[in-house]
Protein backbone atom coordinates (compact mmCIF):
# COMPACT_ATOMS: atom_id res chain seq x y z
CA UNK A 1 0.00 0.00 0.00
CA UNK A 2 1.52 3.54 -1.33
CA UNK A 3 0.50 4.73 2.10
CA UNK A 4 3.11 7.89 2.17
CA UNK A 5 2.36 9.12 -1.21
CA UNK A 6 -1.66 8.74 -0.86
CA UNK A 7 -1.42 11.07 2.79
CA UNK A 8 0.26 13.34 1.25
CA UNK A 9 -1.51 14.07 -1.76
CA UNK A 10 -4.29 14.62 0.90
CA UNK A 11 -2.62 16.84 2.73
CA UNK A 12 -1.06 19.00 -0.56
CA UNK A 13 -4.59 19.13 -1.44
CA UNK A 14 -6.66 19.85 1.19
CA UNK A 15 -4.72 22.52 3.89
CA UNK A 16 -1.68 23.50 0.73
CA UNK A 17 -4.36 23.56 -1.69
CA UNK A 18 -2.32 22.49 -4.03
CA UNK A 19 0.46 24.92 -4.20
CA UNK A 20 4.21 23.69 -4.92
CA UNK A 21 5.66 27.03 -2.84
CA UNK A 22 5.36 24.81 0.26
CA UNK A 23 7.85 21.54 -0.03
CA UNK A 24 6.15 19.26 2.51
CA UNK A 25 8.32 17.44 4.37
CA UNK A 26 7.04 13.94 5.35
CA UNK A 27 8.56 14.49 8.97
CA UNK A 28 7.10 18.15 9.49
CA UNK A 29 4.40 18.49 11.97
CA UNK A 30 1.47 19.97 11.23
CA UNK A 31 0.70 21.92 13.67
CA UNK A 32 3.98 23.53 14.39
CA UNK A 33 4.39 24.64 10.53
CA UNK A 34 0.61 25.75 10.99
CA UNK A 35 -0.38 23.19 7.92
CA UNK A 36 -3.34 21.83 9.73
CA UNK A 37 -5.33 23.55 13.13
CA UNK A 38 -7.85 21.62 15.02
CA UNK A 39 -10.24 21.85 12.46
CA UNK A 40 -8.04 20.65 10.00
CA UNK A 41 -7.31 17.55 12.40
CA UNK A 42 -10.99 16.42 12.03
CA UNK A 43 -11.04 16.60 8.06
CA UNK A 44 -7.65 14.19 8.56
CA UNK A 45 -9.58 11.92 10.85
CA UNK A 46 -12.71 11.82 8.17
CA UNK A 47 -10.15 11.14 5.78
CA UNK A 48 -8.28 8.41 7.36
CA UNK A 49 -11.40 6.50 8.11
CA UNK A 50 -13.14 6.76 5.05
CA UNK A 51 -10.27 5.90 2.80
CA UNK A 52 -9.11 3.29 4.94
CA UNK A 53 -11.89 1.43 6.93
CA UNK A 54 -10.46 2.03 9.87
CA UNK A 55 -11.85 3.94 12.93
CA UNK A 56 -9.53 5.97 15.23
CA UNK A 57 -10.52 6.31 18.57
CA UNK A 58 -10.54 8.95 21.26
CA UNK A 59 -7.57 7.82 22.81
CA UNK A 60 -5.68 7.75 19.65
CA UNK A 61 -5.98 11.38 19.13
CA UNK A 62 -2.90 12.39 19.68
CA UNK A 63 0.11 14.16 17.60
CA UNK A 64 2.35 11.33 18.06
CA UNK A 65 0.00 9.20 15.54
CA UNK A 66 -1.36 12.39 13.61
CA UNK A 67 1.21 15.33 13.62
CA UNK A 68 3.28 14.24 10.38
CA UNK A 69 2.92 12.45 7.26
CA UNK A 70 5.34 9.67 8.55
CA UNK A 71 3.49 9.69 11.44
CA UNK A 72 0.00 9.63 9.99
CA UNK A 73 1.36 6.69 7.71
CA UNK A 74 3.31 4.56 10.38
CA UNK A 75 -0.62 4.96 12.36
CA UNK A 76 -2.44 3.78 9.56
CA UNK A 77 -0.52 0.85 9.42
CA UNK A 78 -0.49 -0.37 12.89
CA UNK A 79 -4.32 -0.26 13.07
CA UNK A 80 -4.37 -1.98 10.04
CA UNK A 81 -2.19 -4.60 11.20
CA UNK A 82 -4.47 -4.81 14.49
CA UNK B 1 8.39 42.53 33.84
CA UNK B 2 11.19 40.02 33.74
CA UNK B 3 11.71 36.11 33.39
CA UNK B 4 13.47 36.71 36.84
CA UNK B 5 10.73 38.72 38.87
CA UNK B 6 8.53 36.81 41.24
CA UNK B 7 5.30 36.23 39.34
CA UNK B 8 1.68 36.51 41.10
CA UNK B 9 -1.41 36.85 41.03
CA UNK B 10 -1.30 40.65 42.04
CA UNK B 11 0.35 41.31 37.92
CA UNK B 12 -2.90 41.64 37.05
CA UNK B 13 -4.39 44.13 39.39
CA UNK B 14 -4.85 47.32 38.53
CA UNK B 15 -6.48 50.89 40.20
CA UNK B 16 -9.87 51.06 39.16
CA UNK B 17 -10.89 54.51 39.54
CA UNK B 18 -8.18 55.60 37.18
CA UNK B 19 -8.76 52.94 34.52
CA UNK B 20 -12.64 54.08 34.55
CA UNK B 21 -11.78 57.49 33.90
CA UNK B 22 -9.38 56.77 31.41
CA UNK B 23 -11.76 54.35 29.58
CA UNK B 24 -14.60 56.91 30.01
CA UNK B 25 -12.42 59.56 28.21
CA UNK B 26 -11.57 57.30 25.31
CA UNK B 27 -15.26 56.37 25.04
CA UNK B 28 -16.33 60.25 24.94
CA UNK B 29 -13.45 60.98 22.32
CA UNK B 30 -14.45 58.18 20.11
CA UNK B 31 -18.06 58.44 20.09
CA UNK B 32 -18.47 62.65 20.16
CA UNK B 33 -15.45 63.12 18.94
CA UNK B 34 -13.66 60.76 15.91
CA UNK B 35 -17.26 59.40 15.02
CA UNK B 36 -19.33 62.00 16.02
CA UNK B 37 -22.18 60.03 17.08
CA UNK B 38 -24.81 60.69 19.94
CA UNK B 39 -24.47 57.90 21.96
CA UNK B 40 -24.33 54.25 22.10
CA UNK B 41 -25.57 51.51 21.62
CA UNK B 42 -24.57 48.14 22.74
CA UNK B 43 -26.38 44.69 23.25
CA UNK B 44 -26.73 43.23 26.85
CA UNK B 45 -26.41 39.77 27.69
CA UNK B 46 -26.70 40.01 31.58
CA UNK B 47 -23.04 38.80 31.75
CA UNK B 48 -19.74 40.66 33.37
CA UNK B 49 -18.41 42.30 30.41
CA UNK B 50 -21.88 43.84 28.66
CA UNK B 51 -22.56 45.18 31.78
CA UNK B 52 -19.67 46.80 32.58
CA UNK B 53 -19.00 48.15 28.99
CA UNK B 54 -22.73 49.41 29.37
CA UNK B 55 -21.65 51.17 32.81
CA UNK B 56 -18.66 52.66 31.46
CA UNK B 57 -20.56 54.20 28.48
CA UNK B 58 -23.26 55.31 30.66
CA UNK B 59 -20.70 57.01 32.65
CA UNK B 60 -18.82 58.46 30.30
CA UNK B 61 -21.99 59.71 27.38
CA UNK B 62 -24.52 59.97 30.03
CA UNK B 63 -27.08 56.76 30.83
CA UNK B 64 -29.82 58.98 28.37
CA UNK B 65 -26.97 58.82 25.73
CA UNK B 66 -26.98 54.31 26.00
CA UNK B 67 -29.30 52.15 24.92
CA UNK B 68 -29.19 48.60 25.90
CA UNK B 69 -30.59 45.61 23.74
CA UNK B 70 -31.99 42.79 25.13
CA UNK B 71 -31.83 39.90 22.59
CA UNK B 72 -32.78 36.65 23.75
CA UNK B 73 -33.63 33.56 21.07
CA UNK B 74 -35.08 30.03 21.51
CA UNK B 75 -32.09 28.52 22.93
CA UNK B 76 -31.50 31.54 25.54
CA UNK B 77 -31.28 31.06 29.22
CA UNK B 78 -34.71 32.35 30.77
CA UNK B 79 -32.65 34.93 33.71
CA UNK B 80 -30.50 36.16 30.50
CA UNK B 81 -32.89 38.79 29.99
CA UNK B 82 -33.84 39.41 33.47
CA UNK B 83 -29.89 39.97 34.72
CA UNK B 84 -29.51 42.25 31.40
CA UNK B 85 -32.43 43.96 32.25
CA UNK B 86 -30.98 44.58 36.04
CA UNK B 87 -27.59 45.40 34.85
CA UNK B 88 -29.90 48.59 32.60
CA UNK B 89 -31.69 49.18 35.75
CA UNK B 90 -29.23 50.03 37.64
CA UNK B 91 -28.06 52.26 35.04
CA UNK B 92 -30.70 53.93 34.71
CA UNK B 93 -29.97 53.26 30.84
CA UNK B 94 -33.10 52.70 28.58
CA UNK B 95 -33.95 49.22 27.12
CA UNK B 96 -35.19 47.66 23.79
CA UNK B 97 -36.42 44.22 23.91
CA UNK B 98 -36.05 41.89 20.63
CA UNK B 99 -36.93 38.85 20.36
CA UNK B 100 -34.43 37.24 17.66
CA UNK B 101 -36.22 33.67 17.45
CA UNK B 102 -38.10 34.36 14.45
CA UNK B 103 -35.46 35.83 12.58
CA UNK B 104 -33.40 32.78 13.16
CA UNK B 105 -35.93 30.47 11.89
CA UNK B 106 -36.20 32.43 8.91
CA UNK B 107 -32.29 31.75 8.30
CA UNK B 108 -32.77 28.50 8.85
CA UNK B 109 -30.86 28.76 12.57
CA UNK B 110 -31.80 25.88 14.38
CA UNK B 111 -32.96 23.55 11.25
CA UNK B 112 -29.41 23.74 9.58
CA UNK B 113 -28.09 22.92 13.48
CA UNK B 114 -30.12 20.55 14.03
CA UNK B 115 -29.89 18.45 10.71
CA UNK B 116 -25.88 19.00 11.59
CA UNK B 117 -26.14 17.25 14.89
CA UNK B 118 -28.38 14.32 13.64
CA UNK B 119 -25.28 13.37 11.45
CA UNK B 120 -23.54 11.97 14.56
CA UNK B 121 -26.74 11.92 16.62
CA UNK B 122 -29.39 10.33 14.44
CA UNK B 123 -32.00 9.78 17.31
CA UNK B 124 -31.76 13.97 17.70
CA UNK B 125 -34.56 15.68 17.62
CA UNK B 126 -35.48 19.73 18.31
CA UNK B 127 -37.28 18.38 21.44
CA UNK B 128 -33.75 17.62 22.70
CA UNK B 129 -31.09 19.86 24.25
CA UNK B 130 -27.48 20.23 23.36
CA UNK B 131 -24.49 21.95 23.50
CA UNK B 132 -20.76 21.29 22.06
CA UNK B 133 -17.83 20.39 24.19
CA UNK B 134 -14.02 20.27 24.04
CA UNK B 135 -11.79 18.38 26.33
CA UNK B 136 -9.79 19.54 29.12
CA UNK B 137 -6.64 20.76 27.64
CA UNK B 138 -4.75 19.86 30.88
CA UNK B 139 -5.14 15.88 30.86
CA UNK B 140 -2.70 15.36 28.55
CA UNK B 141 -1.46 15.83 25.05
CA UNK B 142 -4.82 14.80 22.94
CA UNK B 143 -6.06 17.01 19.98
CA UNK B 144 -9.09 18.79 21.29
CA UNK B 145 -11.88 17.62 19.36
CA UNK B 146 -15.18 18.88 19.74
CA UNK B 147 -18.13 16.35 20.68
CA UNK B 148 -21.84 17.37 20.89
CA UNK B 149 -23.74 16.44 24.04
CA UNK B 150 -27.25 15.82 23.36
CA UNK B 151 -30.40 15.72 26.35
CA UNK B 152 -33.45 13.40 25.40
CA UNK B 153 -36.77 14.81 26.34
CA UNK B 154 -36.67 11.93 29.15
CA UNK B 155 -33.43 13.68 30.12
CA UNK B 156 -30.79 10.76 29.47
CA UNK B 157 -27.55 11.80 27.36
CA UNK B 158 -25.02 11.12 25.02
CA UNK B 159 -22.18 12.12 23.58
CA UNK B 160 -20.35 11.86 20.32
CA UNK B 161 -17.59 13.17 18.73
CA UNK B 162 -18.27 15.81 15.44
CA UNK B 163 -17.01 14.85 12.37
CA UNK B 164 -15.61 17.77 10.49
CA UNK B 165 -19.43 18.61 8.52
CA UNK B 166 -21.00 18.36 11.57
CA UNK B 167 -18.95 20.78 13.54
CA UNK B 168 -18.95 23.17 10.88
CA UNK B 169 -22.49 22.63 10.10
CA UNK B 170 -23.71 23.19 13.83
CA UNK B 171 -20.84 26.16 14.32
CA UNK B 172 -22.43 27.71 10.81
CA UNK B 173 -25.34 27.34 11.91
CA UNK B 174 -24.99 28.97 15.52
CA UNK B 175 -22.92 31.55 13.99
CA UNK B 176 -26.51 33.59 12.56
CA UNK B 177 -27.33 34.04 16.66
CA UNK B 178 -23.94 36.20 16.95
CA UNK B 179 -24.71 38.19 13.73
CA UNK B 180 -28.52 38.64 13.82
CA UNK B 181 -27.97 40.09 17.12
CA UNK B 182 -25.02 42.50 15.58
CA UNK B 183 -27.43 43.38 12.87
CA UNK B 184 -29.82 44.73 15.29
CA UNK B 185 -27.73 46.46 17.10
CA UNK B 186 -26.51 48.15 14.12
CA UNK B 187 -30.27 49.02 13.16
CA UNK B 188 -30.79 50.86 16.34
CA UNK B 189 -27.66 52.64 15.84
CA UNK B 190 -28.57 54.21 12.77
CA UNK B 191 -31.79 54.73 14.23
CA UNK B 192 -30.18 56.44 16.67
CA UNK B 193 -27.31 57.95 15.16
CA UNK B 194 -25.78 55.98 18.09
CA UNK B 195 -22.19 53.92 17.92
CA UNK B 196 -22.23 50.08 18.43
CA UNK B 197 -19.96 49.42 21.62
CA UNK B 198 -18.96 45.69 21.37
CA UNK B 199 -17.87 44.08 24.68
CA UNK B 200 -14.70 41.59 23.90
CA UNK B 201 -12.52 41.50 27.05
CA UNK B 202 -8.36 40.66 26.05
CA UNK B 203 -8.95 36.82 26.15
CA UNK B 204 -11.78 36.95 24.09
CA UNK B 205 -10.12 39.84 21.58
CA UNK B 206 -6.90 37.66 21.82
CA UNK B 207 -7.81 34.58 21.36
CA UNK B 208 -10.50 34.67 18.64
CA UNK B 209 -13.38 33.70 20.89
CA UNK B 210 -15.88 35.81 18.52
CA UNK B 211 -17.93 35.51 15.50
CA UNK B 212 -16.60 37.60 12.59
CA UNK B 213 -19.12 40.18 11.62
CA UNK B 214 -21.13 39.19 14.80
CA UNK B 215 -20.12 39.69 18.19
CA UNK B 216 -16.56 40.32 16.18
CA UNK B 217 -18.28 43.71 14.82
CA UNK B 218 -18.34 47.03 16.47
CA UNK B 219 -17.20 50.90 16.71
CA UNK B 220 -15.35 50.76 19.64
CA UNK B 221 -14.10 47.75 22.12
CA UNK B 222 -13.95 49.30 25.13
CA UNK B 223 -12.48 46.46 27.66
CA UNK B 224 -10.52 44.90 24.66
CA UNK B 225 -7.21 45.51 26.46
CA UNK B 226 -7.95 44.36 30.11
CA UNK B 227 -8.20 40.37 31.09
CA UNK B 228 -11.33 38.99 32.53
CA UNK B 229 -9.94 39.16 36.27
CA UNK B 230 -9.70 43.17 35.67
CA UNK B 231 -13.08 43.94 34.11
CA UNK B 232 -13.94 41.79 37.38
CA UNK B 233 -12.27 44.69 39.52
CA UNK B 234 -13.46 47.34 37.38
CA UNK B 235 -17.51 45.77 38.15
CA UNK B 236 -17.05 45.88 41.58
CA UNK B 237 -16.00 49.76 41.45
CA UNK B 238 -18.87 50.44 39.01
CA UNK B 239 -21.36 48.63 41.57
CA UNK B 240 -22.17 46.31 38.50
CA UNK B 241 -25.40 44.13 40.52
CA UNK B 242 -23.58 41.11 43.08
CA UNK B 243 -26.18 38.72 40.91
CA UNK B 244 -24.36 39.81 37.80
CA UNK B 245 -20.90 39.63 39.17
CA UNK B 246 -21.36 35.94 40.70
CA UNK B 247 -22.69 34.36 37.60
CA UNK B 248 -20.14 32.10 35.69
CA UNK B 249 -19.15 33.03 32.56
CA UNK B 250 -21.48 30.92 29.95
CA UNK B 251 -21.86 31.13 26.28
CA UNK B 252 -25.57 31.45 26.12
CA UNK B 253 -25.54 29.92 22.88
CA UNK B 254 -26.66 26.51 23.05
CA UNK B 255 -30.03 25.20 24.96
CA UNK B 256 -27.78 23.23 27.41
CA UNK B 257 -25.93 25.31 30.10
CA UNK B 258 -22.31 25.31 28.42
CA UNK B 259 -19.49 27.12 30.28
CA UNK B 260 -17.02 29.29 28.24
CA UNK B 261 -14.45 27.06 29.22
CA UNK B 262 -15.78 23.80 28.19
CA UNK B 263 -16.74 25.55 24.76
CA UNK B 264 -13.66 27.44 23.47
CA UNK B 265 -10.72 28.41 26.73
CA UNK B 266 -10.57 25.05 28.29
CA UNK B 267 -9.13 25.97 31.66
CA UNK B 268 -11.11 28.99 34.04
CA UNK B 269 -10.92 32.44 32.95
CA UNK B 270 -8.24 33.53 36.14
CA UNK B 271 -5.99 30.71 35.28
CA UNK B 272 -5.84 31.70 31.43
CA UNK B 273 -5.80 35.86 32.15
CA UNK B 274 -2.39 34.51 34.47
CA UNK B 275 -1.13 32.28 31.80
CA UNK B 276 -1.73 34.99 28.58
CA UNK B 277 -0.06 37.65 31.16
CA UNK B 278 2.55 35.78 31.95
CA UNK B 279 2.98 34.97 28.00
CA UNK B 280 2.89 38.30 26.85
CA UNK B 281 5.59 39.70 29.68
CA UNK B 282 8.28 36.87 28.86
CA UNK B 283 7.53 34.99 32.02
CA UNK B 284 8.86 31.64 31.81
CA UNK B 285 5.87 29.04 32.57
CA UNK B 286 7.96 27.07 35.19
CA UNK B 287 7.74 30.92 37.08
CA UNK B 288 4.00 31.03 36.24
CA UNK B 289 3.54 27.48 37.53
CA UNK B 290 2.96 27.77 41.18
CA UNK B 291 0.71 30.60 40.91
CA UNK B 292 -2.07 28.91 38.69
CA UNK B 293 -1.51 25.41 40.60
CA UNK B 294 -0.32 23.56 37.42
CA UNK B 295 2.97 21.75 36.37
CA UNK B 296 5.55 23.76 33.77
CA UNK B 297 4.34 21.49 31.82
CA UNK B 298 1.00 22.11 31.89
CA UNK B 299 1.59 25.86 31.54
CA UNK B 300 3.56 24.99 28.35
CA UNK B 301 0.41 23.23 27.29
CA UNK B 302 -1.26 26.26 27.44
CA UNK B 303 1.28 28.62 26.26
CA UNK B 304 1.14 26.51 23.00
CA UNK B 305 -2.66 26.80 22.66
CA UNK B 306 -2.63 30.58 22.91
CA UNK B 307 -0.25 30.53 20.41
CA UNK B 308 -2.06 27.84 17.95
CA UNK B 309 -5.39 29.79 18.45
CA UNK B 310 -4.02 33.08 17.73
CA UNK B 311 -3.17 31.87 14.37
CA UNK B 312 -6.65 31.13 13.99
CA UNK B 313 -7.78 34.33 15.39
CA UNK B 314 -5.80 35.90 12.61
CA UNK B 315 -8.62 35.37 10.01
CA UNK B 316 -10.80 36.87 12.20
CA UNK B 317 -9.39 39.85 12.41
CA UNK B 318 -8.63 40.30 9.62
CA UNK B 319 -10.39 43.55 7.13
CA UNK B 320 -11.26 42.20 3.95
CA UNK B 321 -8.11 42.42 1.62
CA UNK B 322 -7.56 44.47 -1.11
CA UNK B 323 -5.63 44.38 -4.65
CA UNK B 324 -3.49 47.69 -3.66
CA UNK B 325 -3.46 50.55 -2.07
CA UNK B 326 -6.23 52.19 -2.61
CA UNK B 327 -5.71 56.28 -1.81
CA UNK B 328 -8.17 59.37 -1.00
CA UNK B 329 -7.12 62.68 0.52
CA UNK B 330 -6.27 61.83 3.74
CA UNK B 331 -7.35 58.73 4.31
CA UNK B 332 -4.89 55.88 2.95
CA UNK B 333 -6.79 51.75 2.87
CA UNK B 334 -3.20 49.58 2.14
CA UNK B 335 -3.67 46.13 0.73
CA UNK B 336 -2.98 43.34 2.54
CA UNK B 337 -3.75 45.30 5.82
Amino acid sequence: MVLVPEIREFIVANFLFGRAEHALEDDESFLASGIIDSTGVLELIGFLEKQYGITVENAELLPDNLDSVSKVASFVRRKLGD
Amino acid sequence: MGATSTFSRAALHLDAAREVERIAEAIRSAVFGTMKRKGAVIGVSGGIDSSVCAALCARALGPERVTGLLMPEADSAPETTDFGALAARSLGIRTVFEDITPILEAAGCYRRRDAAIRDVVPDYTPACKSKIVLPNMLAGDSYRIFSVVVQFPDGTHTRARLTSDSYLGILAATNFKQRVRKMMEYHYADRLQAAVVGTPNRLEYDQGFFVKLGDGAADLKPIAHLYKTQVYQLAEYLGVPDAIRQRPPTTDTYSLSQSQEEFYFSVPFDTLDLCLFGLNHGVAASEVAPTVALTSEQVERIYRDIAAKRKVAEYLHSPPLLVEEIRTPGNVEHAGA
